[in-house]
């Protein structure tokens, strides 16, 4: 699966992760928690490649793909929605999806009919420009495509940060359903019992380190708090 | 009447030109928002490839039409070298751009003058082109209907490029966020190219389309490269609609300055109109809202 192996990252001369080593397990969820600026966006971005890895190294199946660029990482089965709810405001719901689908040939039109079936409000929403959504609706938007790209691994940077409490259930039900079919997911996430509930292994980010580790679910949630300082 | 049709003619057949000269800059400008001041040199590119082109196939309306799918091609290519070789290097820099570009601009147009010489030379218009077309008592030279169809045409072909296909998707999602795009799966740097290709390739249309209009030397695209620019800021960086617009009110005004003064004050008065709309309205006359940023 995806794995991180003693990673340094930063942004000029800060340096920002140090050393971590992250494991994706095969098929269900693994959760990375931590507070603001405890490093769990900037790891996430060298998984993907948008950021370069100052030392260490990625592994996708096995590969080392340190060196790749973002677009070859999605291409061998790591699809990634970024924090924020990002699309692209211009093109309408539906070319933000057949964008993605262009590039999955004969797989395109069946993945979009899934996609949609997890989310059935976009729908509604095909022609309308993806900037004038709401949040919560570009949130299920970008998981969308993220899924069009057909991926193994999917990595989702605070899913439901800033997200209508209406959709947040379910972006947590969509979640629950992509892992049980076998997907594996890392998930970063403030909201602690829900990312726990689902997470079979998580991972706790403390100024760019992982302070501590282990098996997931709800019961950990008081060890993991405290090991947060919550 | 006559003279009113005739000014307003000559307005609309400026504003093609200016069009044609500007479309390929609304990709690689207005998208990209690359300054490449090396794109009118491409259009020069153009219209030497319908010098060459005519002396291989003789037969002149033949060869304008080939003139046109090879001159894409040419100015294409050279647009694709220019970016892979240069360009690509210094995204995040424009200062630079500008002064490399201009540097290319320099050079292709002392590379034109080595090859074809100083002086200019003469591409022929095909004879079902000569003459005029009498429009409301006015005879408009048949040229410049075909430029003017032309223009259209190339906007028509540019905008269903890039509203219904792929490519046409992958550029705009690309220009409006890059790391998203590439994280979509889409390669940014192999759109950069083809969008850069296809934009120059216009630029090469144009060349062709100019040598109905006079004949070609080596700075025939010094000429335009300032209107050009001009059109896309005015009409507002990222919308072909926009720089449609602008290129015809631009061409209407100064031939409608240029029938009560001069070629130079009118030159300066629009400037002037200019300068005043860009105060009232920096961002051109079509701008993008959307609720997020992204």
């Amino acid at each position: 699966m995806l794995a991180l192996t003693g990673v340094h990252v930063g942004y000029g001369r800060t340096s920002v992760v140090h050393g971590v080593d992250v494991e994706v397990a095969d098929g269900g969820v693994t959760a990375i928690m931590g507070h603001n600026g405890a490093g769990k966006t900037t790891l996430l971005r060298a998984a993907v490649g948008l950021l370069p890895v100052r030392s260490g190294k990625v592994t996708l199946f096995g590969e080392d793909v340190s060196k790749l660029r973002p677009h070859q990482r999605v291409r061998r089965g790591l699809a990634y929605v970024p924090q924020g709810q990002q699309s692209f405001g211009q093109l309408t719901a539906r070319e933000n999806l057949q964008l993605v689908a262009d590039g999955a040939g004969s797989a395109g039109a069946s993945r979009m009919s899934d996609a949609l079936d997890l989310f059935p409000a976009l729908r509604d929403l095909l022609g309308r420009r993806a900037g004038l959504l709401s949040g919560g609706q570009r949130q299920q938007l970008a998981i969308a495509r993220a899924l069009l790209t057909g991926p193994r691994v999917l990595i989702l940077d605070e899913p439901t940060e800033g997200i209508q409490p209406s959709v947040v259930q379910e972006i947590e039900d969509a979640i629950g359903t992509l892992s049980a079919a076998g997907l594996s997911v890392l998930l970063v996430e403030q909201h602690v019992g829900f990312a726990l509930g689902a997470a079979g292994q998580y991972y706790v980010l403390e100024s760019g380190r992982v302070t501590s580790s282990g098996a997931g679910g709800a019961d950990q949630e008081a060890d993991v708090r405290a090991a947060m300082a919550l | 009447m006559d003279a009113l049709v005739s000014q307003l003619f000559a307005g609309l057949s400026l504003g093609s030109v200016l069009l044609l000269a500007a479309l390929g800059l609304a990709l690689t400008f207005g998208q990209m928002g690359v300054i490449n001041m090396a794109h009118g040199e491409f259009m020069m590119a153009g219209a030497y490839t319908a010098f060459v082109v005519q002396g291989v196939i003789a037969d002149a309306g033949v060869s304008l039409l080939a003139s046109l799918v090879i001159g894409f091609v040419v100015g294409g290519l050279l647009g694709l070298l220019l970016e892979v070789t240069l360009i690509s290097r210094m995204y995040k820099r424009p200062l630079d751009t500008l002064l490399v570009t201009f540097g290319v601009a320099l050079v292709l147009q002392q590379l034109a003058r080595d090859v074809f010489g100083a002086p200019n030379v003469d591409v022929r218009a095909p004879a079902f082109l000569s003459g005029a077309v009498q429009i409301l008592g006015v005879g408009i030279p048949k040229t410049r209907l075909f430029i003017l169809a032309l223009a259209l045409l190339c906007v028509l072909a540019l905008s269903l490029l890039l509203k219904l296909s792929p490519l046409g998707r992958r550029i705009r999602a690309t220009v409006q966020n890059r790391d998203l795009a590439e994280t979509s799966g889409i390669s940014t740097r192999a759109t950069d190219r083809l969008t850069f290709f296809v934009g120059s390739g216009v630029a090469g249309v144009a060349g062709v389309a100019l040598t109905l209009l006079g004949s070609v030397g080596p700075t025939l695209g010094t000429n335009y490269i300032v209107d050009a620019f001009l059109v896309v800021v005015v009409g507002g960086i990222g919308q072909l609609k926009g720089a449609v617009i602008a290129a015809f009110a631009l061409g209407l005004l100064q031939a409608g300055f240029e029938y009560s003064t001069t070629a130079s004050i009118a030159k300066v008065l629009l400037f002037v109109v200019i300068v005043a709309f860009l105060q009232v309205r920096p961002q051109g006359l079509v701008s993008v809202r959307t609720r997020s940023l992204a």
